[in-house]
């Protein structure tokens, strides 16, 4: 890559090498992941983070699902996250996720008028997890698109994060042609599809690796470049 | 931990034939490891890293998730390899976006965490500051940024913490912003304490504020920690040391800056923050 100056006493650090246009002749480099630990518990849930659907809107679906480890147990202290497009598929959100009272400071949570897309929800004692949402949606402009919901999981434990996704079996067709699904093989696909478990309610577990036994096929989890 | 059911060895007793005294339903917990051997273990991957390195390999910017010395990471780590979702290959990934945030969603107050209580928290006040950009150096701006952390005492407002210091009644530890035009954060704090863990026998974290951050994708998000220059800790830490490249290590610890300083006020701490990942304004860009 061609450094943007000849200066022998210029640094040759990329963060603070930069080309006419004041961007880094070369990517910065990142600032590294370190565990979310065990005390998240008070600072980063919310009130209604469970609730990206407002409460009682007609066509909400439940998530739900365990989190295990590779020996089996459940994972009682991680926090998963999930984005969405809208229902009209835009991928834009909302502010408003964590709404707070002026007065007292107090999260408020969502008025429900917009969709922020955004949810998160920590497992609690047991390691489930329970999400109330608008079905996935293909983004604008991509009606064939396979719907997916995008899952980002904490735990203490886990030095960096871990990207998943969930697919719904309605959109079987789609799923053929889905850039991810289509090179995973049936069993690694599985694991990123949601069952129906009841009226407009799934599961989704996520097993963090596989037991040793085999019984719990280890979730897929993904890296972007 | 998961205990093993214990299995003797050799029956103890005949069906029907009466107990003879209690059977151990469990094993008892095998004995914590040593900081010596958990710093035998931190040294092993860091001289394995320096081999991939002088080798040609491209340091890590993360840690290894099946990074042993960090003993809750054994059955928490996938053993399969990430699935890579090229950002040019499919551009229409969802999580090339991300979630947005605004002024609803925090108060002027949870900047400043020495101000959510009716008393003064004890410790030392900082102020702690610094730029969010992505990886093009384009700064973050008005994006949420969360963060946590322990009293001046090394203890957590939270039900689970059992180190027997004191608890502050004016800190609570948990602090929120949205970034400026300029991707820039602040925060008013206190310097938190040490604190012991049951990692290994003596294992102790050095002073660290726990920090949340979104960028303008999904695939930017990261939770990390920021830590205090100079600690002595830092060697004997498995967390920080999981970041085995000492370049990358070096971009967790803040910077003082007495320019940052409040006069009669706070001391002041700089940290920026760069986010991995690529995101849908990069496809838009040819990057
Ligand atoms: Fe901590």
């Amino acid at each position: 890559m061609p450094r943007a100056t000849t200066d022998p006493a210029a640094t040759t650090d990329p963060a603070t090498t930069t080309d006419s246009a004041g961007a880094p002749a070369a990517p910065l480099p990142p600032t590294p992941s370190q565990t979310i630990g065990p005390f998240y518990g008070y600072a980063l849930p919310f009130r209604g983070g469970e609730q990206i659907a407002p409460a009682g809107r007609p066509g909400t679906i439940t998530l739900h699902g365990l989190v295990r480890d590779g020996d089996g147990a459940p994972v009682p202290d991680a926090l998963l996250e999930f984005w969405q497009a809208g229902p009209d598929g835009s991928l834009t959100g909302a502010p408003g996720s964590l709404r707070r009272d002026p007065v007292t400071g107090a999260v408020i949570g969502r008025h429900g008028l917009d969709f922020t897309g955004f949810g998160r929800v920590p497992t609690d004692a047991d390691g489930r997890y329970v999400l109330h949402t608008l079905p996935a949606t293909a983004p604008a402009g991509h009606p064939d698109a396979a719907p997916y919901l995008a899952v980002c999981v904490f735990a203490r434990g886990l030095l960096h994060h871990l990207f998943t996704r969930v697919y719904f079996p309605e959109h079987a067709e789609a799923h053929a042609a889905d850039p991810l699904l289509s090179r995973l093989p049936d069993h690694r696909a599985r694991t990123l599809l949601a069952h129906p478990d009841g009226p407009d309610r799934y599961r989704f577990d996520v097993q963090l690796q596989q037991t040793a036994d085999g019984t719990h096929e280890e979730t897929v989890f993904l890296a972007f470049r | 931990m998961t205990l093993t059911p214990f299995t003797p060895a050799t029956p103890t007793f005949l069906p029907g034939a009466p107990l003879r005294g209690p059977r151990p339903l469990v094993a008892p917990a095998p004995p914590l490891p040593t900081q010596a051997d958990i710093s035998r273990e931190i040294a092993a991957r860091s001289a394995a890293a320096d081999r991939d390195r002088v080798g040609g390999l491209p340091a890590p910017a993360h840690p290894a998730r099946d990074y042993t010395p960090y003993r809750s990471s054994t059955p928490r780590h996938p053993r399969q390899p990430p699935v890579e979702i090229d950002h040019l290959a499919d551009p229409e990934a969802v999580e090339l976006t991300g979630p947005a945030f605004g002024v609803t969603d925090v108060t002027d107050l949870d900047a400043d965490l020495t101000r959510q209580h009716p008393g003064e928290p004890l410790g030392e006040r900082i102020t702690v500051t610094g730029r969010i950009l992505d990886r093009t150096g384009r700064p973050v701006r008005g994006q949420l940024v969360e963060i946590w952390q322990a009293n001046a005492s090394g203890r957590y407002a939270h039900q689970r913490d059992q180190h027997p210091a004191p608890l502050d009644p004016n800190f609570t530890g948990a602090g929120r912003c949205l970034t400026d035009d300029q991707g820039r954060y602040t925060f008013t704090t206190i310097r938190p304490g040490a604190y012991p863990w049951r990692n290994h026998d003596n294992a102790w974290r050095p002073a660290h504020i726990h920090f949340s951050l979104f960028g303008t994708a999904f695939t930017q998000r990261l939770i990390t920690q920021m830590y205090f220059p100079g600690d002595p800790l830092f060697p004997y830490d498995p967390i920080l040391q999981s970041v085995t490249d000492p370049a990358a290590r070096a971009r967790l610890v803040a910077t003082y800056d007495h320019e940052l300083s409040c006069p009669g006020r706070t001391l002041g701490y700089r940290w920026d923050i760069v986010l991995d990942g690529p995101s849908a304004t990069w496809t838009e860009e040819g990057h």
